[in-house]
């Protein structure tokens, strides 16, 4: 298996054999802080694109195919036009929080993006209560939401906060559940090592039942907690024209796009770390020739294809089914997503307590 | 095998910081950028609420829906639960019978009050 911290350890002993300790980390942490950007808004892009080509071919169509090959530069294109256009200066709103809010959204998904385990010594936020943060963090993008829509004055723009805070905390519990349901497996909340507890097999296959119940509460949850799908009625276009992000223009607007689409990636990242082993390679107990290949993959490339592959899991569902509507998205977290998750919590207990998983 | 630190950097409370500064720096340089190339142009309509094209009658930070709050005050009693949770899951597997009894009996008192609430019909959307 390759270790990336070959490379970091390389750059690190470079700059420290000429520059103070202090010094050293300060050009490290720029480092770090300029990787974290580019990744950020490169994998922005590239959801935009794999969304619209994704949905084209759900629905007959060829997608965007006109900017470069294959359409590849649209999203590009699509930025430098969002940055080109005019900010809009309202005489109706709060400014202050009118400001305020697309930074709060934005440092809540970056927060959440540096804790995932990018690749084998590629993850740059590694408390002991990794996944605690994680959650912890990723709750400050709800209060950014209700902020943009009740600053804007608009009473679009406030029902359509009202309904994401409603349904984002509502199925920030379910998230909150399936995860402790993994946590009680792993035995551990620090990220990298409930990486490396899935060296031998991944969560899904080890924790049988209870964890594919998880995974899909998890999923469901997810597709809720981003937005998107048959849950985006906070931003139903035909009633509410765009939600809460009405009232912005140009880049401002740009942001909650943004933040939308990694919040899609961090919860497929999430997804892939829990269940999915994060950057550990497909591993079957006692296939050792198989195992040894399965290394010769880079572990960045397994982490980001599994987040790929299960954020095209809620992707799909938001160009399969309807739109729901409020009340039967909240009857549907508190009357059946929470109950089975917490039947489902007592379940791995048992599990695990009583040794039926392998 | 598994690496951990990057940079050897042990303090993950500096990472933390230079994450949310990146977070920061990138609405703030995004916002400069964007207001060094974009046009300007002043029109009193510009202002207006985006609502119908006519102006907004009465207030819009009006009193909202109360049934918004019963699910935020549910919200604040499992969510504090997810936080009891979390160190008990970490130590189940040494815990062992005694933490399926303790969860049971957490559960029984925490499920008993979503039974009250449903049962109420704070869960029924009016």
């Amino acid at each position: 298996m390759y270790d990336l911290s070959v490379i970091t350890d390389a750059i690190h002993s470079f700059l420290s054999g000429f520059m103070p300790a202090w010094l050293t980390v300060t050009v490290e942490c720029v480092l770090i802080g300029v990787g974290l950007l580019l990744a950020y808004s490169l994998l922005a892009l590239f959801y935009i694109y794999y969304e619209r080509k994704f949905c084209a071919a759900i629905q007959c169509r060829l997608g965007p195919n006109r900017v470069g090959p294959w359409g590849l530069l649209q999203s590009f294109a699509d930025m430098f036009k969002i940055l080109i256009k005019e900010l809009i200066s309202l005489n109706h709103v709060d400014k202050f929080l009118f400001a305020l809010a697309p930074y709060l959204v934005i440092l809540a998904s970056m927060l959440a993006f540096a804790v995932l385990p990018w690749g084998n010594g590629l993850q740059i936020i590694d408390f002991n209560i990794g996944i605690f943060f994680l959650l912890a963090v990723s709750s400050i993008g709800v209060l950014g939401i209700l902020l943009a829509g009740w600053s804007s004055n608009n009473k679009f723009t406030l029902i359509g906060a009202m309904r994401s805070g409603a349904q984002m905390v509502s199925y920030e519990l379910s998230i909150g559940l399936s995860v402790i349901t993994m946590v009680c497996f792993a035995g551990t909340m620090n990220v990298g090592e409930i990486v490396a507890e899935q060296q031998d097999c991944w969560f899904i296959f080890k924790g049988h039942v209870p964890a594919i119940i998880a995974f899909v509460i998890y999923m469901i949850a997810g597709t809720a907690e981003t937005n998107r799908g048959p849950f985006d009625l906070p931003e139903a276009e035909s009633e509410l024209t765009a939600g809460y992000h009405t009232e912005y223009s140009g880049i401002h607007f740009g942001f909650f796009y943004l933040a939308e689409y990694l919040n899609l990636f961090i919860v497929a990242g999430v997804a892939s770390l829990l269940f999915f082993g994060g950057w550990m390679p497909l591993h079957i107990p006692g296939w050792t020739a198989f195992n040894h290949i399965m290394d010769f993959i880079p572990s960045v490339v397994w982490f980001i294809g599994k987040a790929i592959a299960l954020s095209g899991i809620i992707i799909w569902f938001k160009w399969t089914f309807p739109r729901l509507r409020i009340d039967q998205v909240l009857a549907m977290e508190w009357k059946y997503l929470l109950p089975i998750g917490l039947f489902n919590l007592v379940l791995m207990t048992c599990v695990i307590v009583f040794g039926w998983h392998f | 095998m598994i690496a951990l630190d990057i940079f050897g950097i042990s303090n993950n409370g500096l990472l933390a910081i230079t994450a949310a500064l990146t977070g920061i720096g990138l609405v703030a340089l995004a916002l400069w950028l964007a207001g060094l190339i974009s046009p300007k142009s002043f029109n009193a309509q510009k202002g207006e609420a985006y609502e119908c094209g006519i102006p907004t009658r009465g207030e819009s930070m009006a009193q909202f829906k109360v049934g918004y709050y019963l699910f935020a005050i549910l919200f604040l009693m499992f969510d504090v639960e997810t936080v009891f949770l979390f160190p008990w899951a970490v130590r189940v597997r040494e815990m062992g019978v005694g933490g399926l009894v303790s969860i049971a009996v957490f559960f029984g008192v925490l499920v008993l009050g979503l039974v009250y609430a449903w049962r109420k019909g704070a869960l029924e959307w009016k």
